[in-house]
């Protein structure tokens, strides 16, 4: 019937043979050929993380300052490590057995499978000889790092520095590992998101010395470590440097500002520190003594530290006075050693009576607390607390009380709300007289020196500024941040206080500002310092026509305002619209760089 | 004796037993191979272990609903099921999803099934069917068309699918066949023409005449003519020494193997007057299969071209042809690394650092064997070939004592496919047989493969307890 029943002796042999092969190639591989075995020893895998190289930071000629410089670190990877020579460690990195006992341990608390930084930038002639004798040491291989390098001495604050991410930064966001480095002060902080690039990995396969033997899974898993982007800072370098030259064993802060488009061209706290002491692992050592310093060398007096504006709050006052009709260029007031206006207000010897231009000319205070008190008293306002309103609104409308840059950290400075004074003085019933100092920049007010020299820029311009900013727009995200800010006050009222300002520096307190061949406007101011000597102060801009640079300088501790600080303003604004300083001016800028107000007499 | 009861009676227990102790161990190798430090318990849904342990429960419920079913469903509703089958085959290729560029999935929500794998016991019922059929023979022309079809129609929708293992898989049931009555030498013209493709790419074409030359001599001897492969061959050495001579002659035009068939087809060509002046009818024929054989090799050439480049290196890996520790090498090298690596008797449980570190790809679906391999060792591998090898032999001994010829035909059917599934899938972890994806029955990771053979099982199980109703 079933003539074919003897083929399934060959279906059963077929199967029984195939099986057969198969157990004695298995036996052949597996038990015989020990090969597999030390092949699959050597089939050890190591995570490297690829660190991208920082951006760099350019200045706006599109010179260097900050680049990188390379930085080794030895990284443990705790299941590979096996018995290794300590002593001949020690000896090549140049620590001590208690620091690498305790960063082991660390290492493995860590995880056992996971590669830790056992030791951190490691010199390069170091590096040199440990790279010799790695091979002594499975579990340890070197992960190339990228550190800050400086070509400038000066403005640390200002670039700020990188150190390594800490829990909270982690937390944050989970881009950061540990042992990453993030931007934490300054520009680095500020553009860190621009600067940091993206992180790469690398999955390889390692033998039992440690040896790389090619790539993971083809490189299926790794990740190429995107370059971070250039910062191109508006910044003048030569400025900056001169600046820093001239505020040499003085404190204070001095912020420039190309008007038109609001870059900052300068921008300098003194005393300032040298970026290059907190590089690598010299931020350990150097830190905690900048930290203790009593000059405070880390605060950043441009955008935190807070000044009453002195006299340079003057020609805002003539502005504001114009622009509500309350007072016009012709309005005379008189001043004879000072004036009673509801107490009596003390001034200098000068003509009386005085116009607005005279007014600022010789920085009469009689004649602006006049037209303090006509603003808030307009027949206008119902009560003295709505022109103070009004006044404010002015104030605040010019970038003052308030951050006005892009891209740093800023302290709001203080304008006084109406409430504030309502409870201060107790009584919603007062006059102007009660605060009316607030007239000649003195009193309760706090304004940080790069919001004056935002002011400053919109005095230049006649009536507008462009947010400051010191990045280049040279992408989408960083063009979003600059906006231009107009200024509720007509262009006519702004060429009468300028021909004010300009006397300043023609006849009046600023004659030191005075630079050849161009026309500098400016005011002097002396900030009442209730802890010392005054703070001189001097805003300017030149060429008054058409302005190229608008800047403030503060110098504390500086008595009045032409001593030091329009000086400064003449030096600076020669230095960068001529490029050098004149014979004429040697003189003065020898006196200002020898000047001593930190210690002085030594 | 209640229905049920001689069900269970007549049951063979023994395959039920080999069935759970595979399937068992095949979730111990998943377990291995997704198993993380610090995460503990077996129920972790979220990880292929956890989810593969809802698999096998449900598995269990589907064998056991099976085994309720009256055999007669089966025979009655066997093409019905077939043409189901084949509409579902047809369907993912508009609806499925795409998944490494095969477009073999229907998706419902989070659950992926995979057609191809039903379509088999669907295939082995209609096989069953069709040659049950009373007084049917195999060698027909009509069947072997009809059979042909049957078996091209799903083979051919899931190579649309991309899914050129699995499709593949339709081969194994050459060996059904062959059981009912397929004659032999096409069985050996399959082998003969599986090696000649083999040989074709890795040997020079000067090699590959040779050797076919050679099997026709011998041939010719096994049909009792040594006298004529003799002069045969003293003719063609001398003719081809001659030719060869001449070619040198003219500063070699001609390559070797050129000159070698020339010689081949004048020897040819002369021999024929020969042999039909003597009515030698053997030896023209072979002489005819000889000369089929020259043109199946010149044209493999042009044929491995035409396959896809991950195909054709995959075929040249196994070959030895390119260099195996990069690229496509990879996969078998680091699976013959845990293999190998494990030794006698293995890591352990849970030890293996090659498939636990992800050197082994797909190591839970097509590479699970690296696991057995590399935790359990030579002795594990083993246990495990011989569990297959002792389920197979035994799924054999039961189609033979089927009374019905359809239960035989679905018998071997199950034998067949399960033995290509074993032999192609532990032959590629440890490099016998071209990377082909197909999964490990029972071990595999994944619902669909581990349900159609348990389904494909159970009812033959089922089929089995119902022999003694059985009148021939």
């Amino acid at each position: 019937m079933d003539k074919f029943g003897y083929r399934k002796g060959i279906i059963a042999g077929i199967v029984v043979t195939v099986c057969t092969v198969y157990i004695i190639q298995l036996f052949h591989f597996q038990v015989l050929d020990d090969t597999y075995k030390i092949k699959a020893e050597n089939n050890s895998q190591r995570v490297e993380t690829l660190y991208p190289a920082r951006g760099l930071i350019y200045d706006r000629e599109r010179r260097l300052l900050v680049d990188n410089q390379a930085a080794y670190d030895l990284i443990m990877l705790p299941r590979q490590v096996k018995r290794f020579d300590t002593t001949e460690l020690l000896a090549i990195l140049g620590i001590s057995r208690e620091f690498l006992e305790r960063n082991i341990a660390k290492c493995k608390e860590h995880s056992p499978y996971k590669p830790s930084v056992l030791v951190s930038q490691i010199a390069g002639d170091r590096y040199a000889v440990l790279q010799e004798k790695l091979y002594r040491y499975p579990g340890f291989y070197i992960q190339t790092r990228t550190l800050r390098k400086y070509h400038v001495n000066h403005s640390g604050d200002l670039f700020g520095y990188i150190s390594e991410a800490g829990a909270a930064d982690i937390e944050k966001d989970p881009y950061y590992a540990a042992g990453d480095y993030i931007g934490t002060t300054g520009l680095e902080r500020t553009f860190e998101w621009l600067l940091r690039g993206k992180k790469g990995k690398k999955i390889v396969l390692v033998d039992n010395f440690n040896r790389e033997k090619g790539s993971f899974a083809n490189g299926e898993y790794d990740e190429v470590a995107t370059v971070g982007e250039d910062l191109y800072t508006t910044l003048d370098i030569d400025l900056q440097s001169y600046a820093n030259l001239l505020m040499q064993n003085k404190k204070g802060g001095i912020v420039a500002i190309e008007p038109k488009t609001g870059e900052i061209l300068a921008k300098l706290s003194a005393p300032g520190y040298d970026p290059r002491m907190i590089v690598g692992q010299d931020l350990g050592r150097n830190y905690p003594s900048l930290q203790n310093d009593p000059l405070k060398p880390l605060y950043d007096r441009t955008t935190k530290g807070r000044y009453p504006p002195g006299s340079t709050f003057k020609p805002l006052q003539a502005l504001i006075g114009l622009e509500m009709g309350v007072i016009t260029p012709g309005t005379l007031f008189p001043c004879n050693h000072g004036a009673y206006i509801g107490r009596f207000v003390a001034c200098h010897g000068h003509k009386s009576p005085v116009n607005l231009r005279e007014a600022i000319e010789t920085s009469c205070n009689p004649y602006f607390i006049n037209v303090f008190s006509r603003v808030l008293e307009s027949p206008r306002f119902r009560d003295v607390r709505d022109g103070y309103n009004e006044w404010r609104k002015y104030i605040i409308a010019f970038g003052l009380g308030v951050k006005v840059s892009a891209d740093f950290e800023e302290d709001n400075g203080l304008i006084p709300t109406q409430e504030y004074y309502d409870l201060r003085l107790k009584t919603r019933n007062w006059y102007s007289s009660y605060i009316n100092s607030l007239a000649i920049g003195q009193g309760e007010l706090a304004i940080t020196p790069m919001q004056m020299a935002n002011f400053t820029a919109a005095l230049a311009n006649r009536g507008y500024y462009i947010t400051p900013h010191i990045a280049s727009p040279t992408n989408d995200s960083l063009r979003r941040r600059v906006q231009r800010h107009e200024v509720p006050v007509d262009r006519a009222h702004f060429e009468v206080v300028i021909e004010g300002m300009r006397r300043v520096v023609t006849n009046g307190t600023g004659w030191r500002a005075r630079v050849d061949s161009v026309a500098v406007a400016g005011k002097t101011g002396t900030a009442e310092n209730p802890h010392g000597k005054d703070h001189s102060v001097f805003i300017a801009f030149a060429p008054a026509d058409d302005p190229a640079i608008a800047l403030v300088v503060y110098v504390e501790h500086g008595e009045w305002g032409a001593t030091y600080a329009a000086a400064i303003a003449g030096l600076l604004i020669e230095k960068y619209l001529k490029g050098t300083i004149s014979g004429a001016k040697r003189a003065e800028e020898k006196r200002i760089i020898e000047t001593n107000l930190i210690f002085p007499g030594s | 004796m209640s229905r049920r009861a001689s069900i269970a009676a007549n049951l063979d227990w023994l395959s039920i037993f080999l069935y759970v102790v595979l399937v068992f161990m095949g979730w111990a190798s998943v377990y291995a191979t997704g198993h993380e430090e610090g995460q503990e318990g077996i129920f972790n849904f979220t990880k292929e272990y956890g989810k593969q342990l809802c698999w096998i429960l449900a598995a269990f419920v589907l064998g056991f609903l099976i085994l309720l079913v009256d055999t007669k469903f089966f025979t009655a509703f066997s093409l019905v099921i077939y043409g189901s089958a084949m509409l579902l085959l047809l369907g993912v290729l508009f609806f499925g999803k795409e998944v490494n560029a095969s477009r073999s999935w229907f998706e419902i929500g989070s659950i992926r099934v995979q057609p191809s794998e039903f379509a088999k016991f669907a295939t082995a019922l209609a096989l069953a069917r069709v040659m049950s059929r009373h007084e049917f023979k195999v060698m027909r022309f009509g069947n072997l068309l009809l059979l042909g079809l049957l078996l091209a129609i799903p083979a051919g929708l899931i190579k649309l699918q991309n899914d050129t293992g699995s499709a593949m898989v339709y081969g194994a049931f050459l060996l059904v066949f062959f059981r009912e009555g397929l004659h032999g030498s096409i069985l050996l013209l399959c082998f003969l023409a599986v090696a000649l493709f083999i040989l074709s790419i890795v040997s020079a074409p000067f090699t590959v005449l040779c050797v076919i030359i050679v099997i026709t001599l011998v041939a010719t001897c096994y049909y009792r003519n040594a006298r004529e492969a003799l002069s045969f061959f003293a003719a063609l050495v001398a003719c081809f020494l001659l030719l060869h001579l001449g070619n040198l002659l003219l500063d070699a035009p001609f390559e070797r193997d050129k000159v070698l068939l020339a010689a081949y087809l004048l020897c040819s060509v002369a021999s024929l007057f020969f042999i039909f002046s003597k009515r030698l009818k053997r030896l023209a024929v072979l002489l005819l299969l000889s000369w089929l054989c020259v043109g199946y090799t010149v044209s493999v050439d042009r044929i491995f071209d035409s396959l896809l480049p991950h195909q054709q290196h995959r075929i040249n890996i196994l070959l030895g042809i390119e260099e195996e520790t990069r690229k496509n090498g990879y996969h078998v090298m680091q699976s013959k690394i845990a293999i190998g690596s494990g030794g006698l008797t293995g890591k352990g449980f849970l030890q293996g650092t090659q498939i636990k570190y992800n050197f082994v790809p797909a190591k839970s679906t097509d590479f699970i064997f690296c696991a057995v391999g590399e935790e359990w060792g030579f002795v594990g591998s083993t246990v495990v070939i011989l569990l297959f090898m002792t389920f197979i032999l035994r799924v054999i001994y039961l189609a033979e004592r089927q009374r019905s010829r359809f239960s035989r035909v679905y018998g071997y059917c199950v034998a067949s496919i399960l033995f290509f599934h074993v032999a192609v899938n532990i032959g590629m972890t440890i490099g016998l047989v071209p990377v082909i994806g197909i999964p490990l029955p029972f071990f595999s990771y994944g619902g669909s493969s581990l349900w159609a053979f348990s389904i494909l099982i159970f009812i033959f199980l089922r089929l089995d307890a119902n022999r003694l109703q059985v009148f021939r």
